[in-house]
């Protein structure tokens, strides 16, 4: 079928202002947006520039806003979005080329919450245990690949670019409910400080961003829940 | 820019952030991990199944059993002084990475949950064991998300979106790399004692692979550019589960959990090749039935891919056992496993074969294994061997921590030992010229179209089933494609993030292996493992019970031999 694609594009070392190209390509239903890119990339225009890896949607590499939501491109296919493609950069990050934005200072927040387990206690020769159930508590924020969707898609961090931010704080949750973990003072510095977890409004827009499907918003409520409680 | 270092680790995937973190822990050693992508973005990430280690944990299970299936997975190939120190070491490396956090499933009684792999098994054979040790499936993702978080803990420096260009040899010692700083387009070069190659497999350089789009064997190719030879190229394998056209992975682990292989009349066709292990036999076997299957005509309505049946699991396996594989099925097949049956066919997936190196992950360049000073290499970009002609699920990650830890400690040894050799003058030379070509040739032929080109090919000449002719014809192609290559053009000219220029590199490096995989196959007379040839179905251990060595001698390829390491296990017939 034919597929028409609009792309933000922008490269900051030569051009004024960012500016919506349009490419024509032919593609099949079942490809996936990153199939649409690379077409044209390969067979349009070299010069179009988004990251990329697995193609699969498990490493994190192209988040980007496509019709408007927040979403992997290898994970969108095109029977989703319909025959008129819009993609942009996520919002909130400086653009550094077309789709690909800085993430310096998402990663800066992703390790302000110290995400590793924190317990000094010797290990035994074996396996420390945990039962399932106990793993069961943080199974979900495990699946998390820091794409940045969640970010990104949250409007208090558009407001405060300040804010941790949903993808720090699912990190923070994996540990603070790890039964293994003994870290929760020395992350309440950054969770629980004014950019941290109560920024949140709780506006769930990071939950539908997640191409993980994790609960981001229950995981920040859990923290809160945690912060006040505990 | 020019930086000074200790150690450089080339890569971020599992096998070089393990490393990073054993010298990171050592307090002086200064080092830098070098990756083109963020870590977390690295294709450790997209592993599935498992870990295997003899933890036994549901049965009885030892690590020599594991020795055993490694070395006869392999066909014998395999140096068994590497399995075994592999096998031995999985159990406590494995139990390092729990404590590490990784959070594997868990047992009822709170253990490490373990489930059954293709061609793992109790007592030297009779039968399946549960040695794979799994993080529901997505045990790649946790080691990966694991070890990069403690190189976090240990203030690793991370020089991320750098692309490595080349090595710096002088007088035949290493001492530093030269990377792009893919954001700006500036060439750095890295100072340091000792480098380690970390950049994973190649599996981009066929048409239907499980490879992420980075897979294109830099680190490979840059280390035959110099002149160190490549061991077993030949030996690539081929999964037999990748999604039918797409060859996205579906791991072994659905039929770990009891997933069936089924052809056109709905029959279970592996009880014919593999009595005992029947569809859990390892893959370069059911890879190469599936192809026969196909060729008697019993593929799907006599199409080229075959039936994964895992309806008889029931939902709440499928959901808890394997959530993201059943992800995978729906929204890239648009098909649902709980109900329906997913069309598979063989997916290029795994390199045996590498950068030949010792047991504590010394490059060596000759026949005589002479250590080249300041050189690692470790993951799947490295050849122990381990993994001989045929590496059995969930031994690739055991190989990337295992063999990436004893590196890290060697490095750390060496280091300490030795003084920072010189660099030589113009390091950059060779990266800087290459770059400039690229960007200053204005016309030319597409670089999207020769690798269309390579990957067809190579999809169709050297896969699971190879001859004279095939490989014969797939040899004039790709020196075609060579030459073509030298010729391309890419349209982007700027400095800055220039992706179509970091493309257009790898497609360097993808022919240069194409070139190695197809010398080593012409050359290996025989069948043995993932190499299977026509012409030359049998295993001939007389003449090919070696390693096959493969030379860049500027104006032509050479090829040698080295002897395999044979300890425990004399190499038998091999049936399942
Ligand atoms: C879909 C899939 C599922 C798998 N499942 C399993 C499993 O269940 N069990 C198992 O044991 N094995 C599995 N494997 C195999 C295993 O995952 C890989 O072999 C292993 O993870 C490779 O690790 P690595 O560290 O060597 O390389 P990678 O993880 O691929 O990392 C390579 C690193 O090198 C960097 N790099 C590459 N080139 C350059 C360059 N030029 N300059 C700078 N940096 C560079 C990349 O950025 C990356 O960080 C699977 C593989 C795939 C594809
Ligand atoms: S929580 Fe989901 S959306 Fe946010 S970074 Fe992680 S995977 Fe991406
Ligand atoms: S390319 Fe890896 S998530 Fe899309």
């Amino acid at each position: 079928m034919e597929v028409t694609c609009r792309v933000r594009r922008y490269n900051p070392t030569t051009d004024e202002k960012p500016y919506y190209a349009t490419y024509t390509v032919e593609v099949e239903s079942t490809d996936r947006v990153l199939d649409v890119l690379n077409e044209i990339k390969w067979h349009h225009d070299g010069t179009l520039t988004y990251r990329r890896s697995c193609a699969h949607g498990v490493c994190g590499s192209d988040a980007m806003r496509i019709n408007g939501r927040n979403r992997l491109a290898c994970k969108t296919l095109v029977k989703e979005v319909g025959d008129r493609i819009t993609v942009e950069p996520m919002m909130g990050f400086e653009v550094v080329r077309d789709l690909v934005v800085d993430l310096d200072s998402f990663f800066e927040k992703y390790k302000s919450v110290k995400p590793y387990l924190i317990n000094d206690d010797p290990p035994p020769a074996g396996e420390r245990l945990q039962s399932p159930e106990e793993r069961e508590l943080y199974d979900d924020t495990t699946k998390c690949i820091l794409c940045g969707a969640c970010t990104t898609a949250c409007p208090s961090f558009w407001g405060n670019r300040e804010f941790v931010g949903p993808a720090a704080l699912v990190n923070a949750h994996r540990f603070i409910f790890d039964s293994r973990d003994k870290g929760l003072d020395q992350r309440v510095g950054a969770v629980g400080s004014r950019e941290g977890v109560w920024r949140c409004r709780t506006i769930f827009n990071c939950t539908d961003a997640c191409p993980r499907g994790i609960k981001v918003t229950k995981a920040m409520e859990d923290v809160k829940r945690k912060l006040l409680y505990d | 820019m020019y930086h000074k270092y200790d150690v450089v680790v080339v890569g971020g995937g599992g096998a070089g952030l393990m490393a990073a973190l054993q010298l990171a822990r050592v307090p002086g050693i200064r080092t830098a991990v070098v990756s083109k992508l963020y870590p977390s973005r690295s294709h450790t990430g997209a592993a599935q199944g498992g870990i295997g280690a003899a933890l036994g944990n549901h049965e009885e299970d030892h690590w020599e059993w594991h020795m055993f299936d490694t070395v006869k997975g392999g066909d014998y190939l395999t140096d068994q002084d590497a399995a075994e120190i592999m096998c031995h070491n999985a159990v406590e490396t494995v139990y390092e990475l729990e404590h590490l956090g990784l959070p594997f499933s868990r047992t009822p009684q709170g253990k490490i949950d373990q489930r059954r792999f293709g061609g793992h098994t109790r007592n030297f054979g009779e039968g399946p064991v549960r040695r794979s040790c799994f993080a529901a499936d997505r045990t790649g993702h946790m080691i990966l998300q694991t070890l990069y978080q403690q190189c976090i803990k240990h203030e690793v420096e991370f020089f991320s979106e750098f692309q490595v260009l080349d090595l710096i040899l002088n007088d035949g010692v290493c001492c530093g790399v030269v990377a792009l700083n893919v954001r700006d387009g500036e060439l750095h070069t890295f100072h340091a004692k000792a480098v380690m190659l970390a950049t994973g497999g190649y599996g981009r350089a066929w048409k239907i692979t499980s490879n992420a789009l980075a897979s294109t064997g830099d680190g490979v190719a840059i280390a035959y550019r110099q002149g160190i030879p490549l061991e077993d190229m030949e030996m690539y394998q081929f999964h037999p589960t990748g999604e039918y056209k797409l060859g996205i992975l579906i791991s072994e682990a659905c039929r770990g959990e009891g997933g069936m292989l089924l052809n056109d009349k709905g029959k279970r066709f592996m009880e014919r090749y593999a009595p005992t292990l029947l569809d859990l036999a390892p893959r370069d076997m059911i890879s190469r039935c599936i192809y026969q299957e196909i060729k008697e005509g019993r593929g799907i309505n006599g199409q080229d891919y075959v039936h994964l049946d895992l309806r008889h699991l029931g939902r709440e396996v499928i959901e808890s056992k394997l959530p993201d594989q059943a992800d995978f099925i729906r929204v890239y097949l648009g098909i649902d496993p709980v109900t329906e049956l997913v069309p598979t066919q063989p997916t290029a997936h795994y390199a045996m074969g590498g950068i030949p190196t010792d047991l504590d992950g010394r490059v060596t360049v000759d026949e005589r294994n002479t250590p080249l000073p300041g050189l690692y290499a470790a993951g799947e970009c490295a050849c122990v061997s381990v993994h001989g002609a045929n590496r059995l699920g969930t031994n690739s990650l055991v190989d990337i921590v295992v063999f990436g830890r004893r590196a890290g400690k060697d490095m750390a040894e060496f280091v300490a030992h030795n003084e920072l050799v010189p660099l030589p003058p113009k390091p950059d030379a060779y990266a800087s010229a290459q770059v400039k070509e690229l960007l200053g040739r204005t016309e030319g032929e597409s670089v999207a179209d020769i690798r269309t080109e390579l990957q067809a090919e190579m999809m169709d000449k050297v896969s699971v089933i190879r001859s004279e002719e095939t490989l014969c014809h797939a040899q004039a192609k790709v020196q075609e494609l060579k030459e073509r290559y030298s010729r391309a053009a890419i349209q982007d000219r700027q400095s800055w993030f220039n992706t179509e220029l970091t493309e257009a590199l790898e497609l360097g490096y993808l022919l240069d292996i194409s070139e190695t995989v197809i010398a080593g196959a012409l050359a290996r007379k025989e069948s043995r493992g993932g190499h299977y040839r026509e012409d030359y179905p049998d295993r001939d251990d007389k003449r090919f019970l070696r390693h096959t060595l493969i030379y860049n001698r500027g104006e032509g390829i050479q090829v040698a031999y080295k002897p395999v390491k044979i300890t425990r296990f004399e190499p038998m017939e091999r049936k399942y």
